[in-house]
């Protein structure tokens, strides 16, 4: 099933994984190492991230490293903006209907 | 129309939690009512050009609201609110869920918290909404969403133009 987004950074581990590879894509072993962590344990958030394509795996000779994909965070703020505008159009339409209705009760 | 209500919008990503204030120039009875009826929720709670159609409703405890968003092009997206808790003119609660068209939800869905509250003639409401899914944002068919961005900012210049002619 495809993660959700929200739910992939609610978790403050998952956040500060993702806070850290902003800076520098890391390895598996070296989040492990960072975050004191079993590397089952980082591997368990990674599917998470990568699922929701939060993160991109890179191969650089035997190690895979894990980079931070600011466009999909990108997406996730217009999504928000796109429904602020939503609820924002919805509501100079009720202002309009509440005018309306106070009109007709005069 | 006055301009100085109050809109706010907060995205809390680590609580999964979006809270949206808005004032109205109405009272308390009136702005319940707009939220809370289904003649009146269908004539604003869609946002233009989309439309809603309530199928039906029932506005208790346990009872649900089943409607559609309507494109443009005729497409409908159905929808479930089940109502969990109810206080007149205070407070109500849903659970909301994109739906089928024989109302069988799309699990998971997301909380809504509704306040109310009036001071001189104007009424606050207060929504809290609870892990909205993105990705039941993009499951809505293409078209739905994607087009209609571009389509809002139209109509927003177009709303703008208008309201100015009407005052």
């Amino acid at each position: 099933m495809k993660q959700d987004i929200f739910q992939a950074i609610a978790d403050p581990t998952r956040r500060a994984i993702l806070t850290l590879i902003a800076i520098q894509a890391l390895t598996p072993n070296a989040m492990a190492e960072k975050f004191d962590m079993s590397r089952q344990a980082v591997s368990k958030h990674i599917k998470v991230l990568y699922e929701c394509e939060l993160i991109k795996p890179e191969q650089a000779g035997r190690e895979i490293y894990y980079h931070f994909n600011a466009k999909k965070m990108q997406e996730f703020d217009n999504w928000l903006l796109q429904f602020r505008q939503t609820w924002e159009t919805q509501f100079n339409q009720l202002d309009k209907v509440l005018a309306t209705i106070k009109e007709q009760k005069k | 129309m006055n301009n100085n209500l109050l809109f706010d919008f907060n995205v809390d990503k680590a609580a999964k939690t979006i809270t949206i204030t808005r004032e109205f120039n109405a009272n308390l009875s009136l702005v319940w009512d707009a939220f809370t009826k289904q003649e009146i929720l269908d004539q604003w709670a869609a946002p233009a050009p989309m439309r809603c159609k309530t199928k039906y409703m029932n506005f208790e405890v346990g009872g649900q609201r089943f409607f559609a968003m309507i494109s443009p092009d005729g497409q409908e997206r159905w929808l479930l609110q089940q109502y969990t808790s109810i206080t007149p003119k205070t407070n109500f609660k849903l659970y909301n869920s994109f739906a089928d068209k024989d109302e069988n939800p799309e699990l998971p869905g997301s909380e809504w918290n509704h306040n109310f509250s009036e001071q001189n003639g104007v009424t606050k409401v207060n929504i809290t909404i609870f892990n909205e899914s993105l990705a039941r944002m993009e499951s809505m068919s293409d078209g739905f969403i994607k087009g209609y961005t571009i389509m809002l900012q139209n109509l927003e210049a177009l709303l703008t133009v208008s309201s100015q002619k009407n005052l």
